[in-house]
């Protein structure tokens, strides 16, 4: 397993993305679980090669991968970027417009302390 | 419709942050300008909390908000739903005035402890809102589908975007 820290894990994120490679395998395992060895031949890649991309995006939780007898199966990892990044700009917004409301509650009763302290210094 | 008031010039929104600090954590921020203590008021007296907590454009409808801010004292939160209303509630486990709200979320099995503190700066308050899960599974759940609220979301972000950027 790898330690959790999000900036780590974002880093390693985006390093595992800045490949098209390993964009293409990810859009690949979207849609079913493969064989690194289905991914080499579907890459023109050596199998050394293959591995070393499927490590990277493994580190970065992007895809796990299970041994079953001699083959290993690749498929995507815990590590939904796109959907947990969806999730927490849904989040934001929800309280951005919420804080927005809260913005002007406090600037009702600013207003209400002002004219409150004119009328006590009469 | 509730108009805008046009000739009042529209000071710059503090951005508010939401971050997942840890595998149970999540942690969101927001300046408000204005003192501690009116800023604690808003989050402590239900006729105030009432009016942001469900801003207008929120595709849900808030019936009723209870609120007992002292430590013990409860709140109860009531949205309309189908086939019937639903309730968020829980217990204040700490309330330090103007400084520091505690509470728990006790309408699932799973629910956050929220801690809510307000910090004041020069007339400016930097509230950081914590929300801590009892496990990792339980904030993934949030994550993933957040109950029937994903929608609510999803609603939601519609009608955001319909918004747009305010003139």
């Amino acid at each position: 397993m790898v330690q959790y820290s999000p900036a780590r894990r974002l880093d390693a994120s985006f390093a595992a993305l800045a490949d098209a490679t390993r964009r293409g395998v990810l859009e690949q395992l979207g849609r079913s679980e493969a064989s690194i060895t289905d991914l080499a031949g579907k890459y023109r890649m050596t199998l050394t090669g293959m591995k070393k991309h499927i490590g990277i995006l493994e580190q970065a939780g992007l895809v796990t991968t299970e041994k079953v007898g001699r083959v290993r199966t690749c498929k995507l990892g815990p590590h939904r970027l796109e959907e947990e990044t969806a999730w927490l700009e849904s989040h934001r917004q929800l309280w951005d417009a919420r804080f927005s409301a809260l913005d002007d509650v406090i600037e009702d009763l600013k207003k209400k302390e002002m004219i409150d302290g004119r009328k006590k210094r009469k | 419709m509730d108009a805008r008031r046009e000739s009042e010039p529209t000071p710059m929104k503090n951005p508010t942050t939401v971050e997942r600090k840890s595998e149970r954590e999540l942690v969101i921020t927001r300046t408000f300008n204005g003192p501690a203590r009116l800023v604690f008021e808003a989050w402590t007296n239900a006729e105030l909390f009432k009016r942001w907590w469900i801003p207008k454009s929120f595709p849900i409808t808030l019936l009723s908000c209870e609120m007992d801010a002292r430590v013990g004292g409860g709140y109860k939160l009531l949205f309309e739903a189908s086939p019937e209303p639903k309730a968020f509630f829980g217990k204040y486990i700490e309330v330090t005035p103007h400084s520091r709200l505690v509470w728990t979320n006790e309408e699932g099995d799973d629910g956050a402890v929220t801690t809510v503190t307000f910090e004041e700066k020069g007339g400016k308050t930097l509230i950081v809102l914590h929300e801590l899960y009892p496990s990792k599974d339980a904030l993934d759940a949030d994550l993933g589908s957040y109950d029937g609220m994903r929608e609510t979301f999803d609603q939601l972000a519609e009608v955001l975007a319909t918004l747009g950027p305010k003139n």
